[in-house]
């Protein structure tokens, strides 16, 4: 079973840690959690994001794609980073999650993948 | 042919409410698959209405409805080719059994498991609740329906989400491991406890308080070293002791202190108390156990005036350091005016944050009487009764409080 944890973070709220040496021993914390990941066979990807401001939105409507600046959703919760895991079930990954969650300190969602492709599809 | 004609359908329907969950459970293990399980099980009660009736019980009810769903199941599957699919991999939840034997003496118990997935954090707490009673209790969907007051569509639309999420995010079907297990298993102690609450409302038609201690009573027999499922059996059997006497005969609402204690059901107390003192001498409290201790304190006391209310209030002391909730300060302080009386009582619940919490109202109501504030008592009682469960209470409290005696 694959999963997508998403890390949240609120648009504007500075989050604990706030000095840099804090910083800099939650993302070891977390480099720890990742090889252990990686160690477990968990590990399938992940990736940190510029803030939620850097996006852009490309839609089909009309006939023609549109181009517009800003990210899609009107919240002020935007997805920060993830993580694609392979875990046996939800217990498993709700597992990760909380090493992640306790590392970084903004709410993980946790959602099964409905399928997942390796490669393109030929 | 023994033609036993006493077995009518309502028996049928008694008996099948009472085996359903360990069929539904054993069936969940062999085929990894819910809604496959509940389905067979559901055939096999339309079988058994047809032939128990004409034929006479069978030896062994459970086992046969567990054996006639396994053939349905297997037959349908059979037929489909999802099914074929099904039977080869044989799993859609996590860690599913290999079928076994047609021997019925070898079924698992599988409950446990099922309660925990049924409980699973994961799941709303509406979500759990619903599943519980629905696979473990065996109700039907429209019975479910009606303990929770919301539509049969809106309920079947619930438990079809639950199941989904279940199936899609694979939410494991087993017991869990000793690092998750005591956040689960209050988890599972809390549907459970809210079951029989929802009970003593005494919302709908179905009887939850004793589908409450039915299913407690299978959860403390599958977890003999958990202190705290025993906790909660004994809790819900002494508040049960004292079900009939919280109704008086006009239909109104008796509190504790005016209730006939004549009217307590002695055989219940007994049971408690005796699961009550094997916690004592096992030395794990926890929340249920010290919650079924302060139950048992109520049911030795002859007359409301001879409770001990030193050792109920030393009992709510040490619930209060396990379990550091407002609502557990209140009920403390309720002992706190026996023992230290009113104004000292008045001044802890004022220092509390439950607006809308009827107990709230209506203890600072009755502190207020008692401390002749008769206008703030008015006002109390007012609030409490606009946000009382049920229409005893409400009327009772409505009346003052104690204005009916």
């Amino acid at each position: 079973m694959r999963y997508m944890l998403s890390a949240y973070s609120r648009e504007g709220q500075v989050r604990e840690p706030v000095n840099e040496e804090q910083a800099r021993e939650s993302y070891a914390r977390l480099g720890v959690v990742e090889r252990e990941m990686a160690q477990a066979g968990a590990w399938v990807f992940s990736g940190r994001l510029h803030e939620s401001d850097t996006a852009t939105v490309v839609r089909y409507a009309g006939g023609e794609v549109l181009t517009t600046d800003g990210p899609f959703a009107e919240t002020k919760d935007h997805l920060g980073g993830f993580y694609v895991v392979e875990a046996a079930d939800l217990d498993a990954a709700l597992g990760w999650a909380a090493r992640v969650t306790e590392c970084i300190g903004v709410p993980v969602e946790v959602r099964p993948f409905a399928a997942f492709a390796d490669e393109p599809q030929a | 042919m023994n033609r036993k004609p006493d077995v009518d359908e309502a028996a049928v329907g008694r008996i099948f409410r009472a085996e359903s969950g360990r069929s539904v459970s054993a069936l969940i293990g062999w085929f990894g698959d819910i809604d496959v399980a509940e389905d067979a099980v559901q055939e096999a009660f339309a079988v058994a209405v047809r032939k128990w009736p004409q034929d006479g019980l069978p030896p062994n009810p459970g086992g046969w409805i567990t054996t006639t769903a396994r053939k349905r199941a297997i037959d349908r599957l059979r037929r489909e080719a999802r099914g074929r699919q099904l039977l080869g991999e044989a799993a859609l939840l996590a860690a599913p059994d290999d079928p076994v034997e047609e021997d019925v003496d070898t079924v698992p118990d599988d409950r446990l498991r099922l309660m925990f997935t049924c409980c699973h954090p994961a799941l709303s707490l509406e979500a759990r609740v619903a599943l519980t009673l629905r696979l473990l209790g065996g109700l039907s969907t429209a019975q479910v329906a009606d303990a929770f007051l919301v539509s049969e569509p809106t309920m079947a639309q619930r438990l079809v989400r639950a199941k989904r999420k279940i199936k899609a995010a694979r939410i494991p079907y087993r017991t869990p491991g000793p690092a998750e297990l005591p956040d689960r298993l209050h988890a599972v102690l809390g549907v459970l406890y809210l079951l029989y609450n929802a009970g003593l409302a005494g919302r709908g038609q179905v009887d939850l308080c004793g589908e409450a201690i039915r299913l407690a009573r299978v959860l403390a027999g599958l977890m003999p070293d958990e202190p705290e499922a025993a906790g909660l059996l004994a809790l819900v059997l002494l508040v049960e002791s004292r079900r009939a006497a919280r109704t008086g005969p006009d239909g109104s609402f008796v509190p504790l202190g005016d209730q006939d204690r004549r009217r307590w059901d002695v055989a219940l107390i007994d049971e408690g108390h005796e699961i009550v003192r094997a916690c004592l001498r096992r030395d794990r409290p926890g929340p249920y156990q010290v919650q079924a201790a302060i139950n048992a304190v109520h049911a030795d006391a002859p007359t409301a005036e001879q409770t001990d209310w030193p050792q109920v209030l030393a009992l709510y002391d040490h619930l209060l350091a396990l379990a550091p909730t407002p609502v557990v300060a209140l009920n403390r302080a309720v002992a706190v005016a026996e023992v230290h009386g009113p104004a000292a009582a008045l001044a802890l619940v004022d220092e509390l944050d439950l607006p809308d919490y009827y107990a709230y109202h209506a203890t600072r109501a009755d502190l207020l009487r008692r401390l002749s504030r008769p206008e703030e008592a008015a006002a109390a009682y007012a609030r409490a009764a606009a946000a009382a469960p049920t229409d005893a209470e409400r009327i009772f409290l409505e009346q003052g409080g104690r204005g009916a005696r």
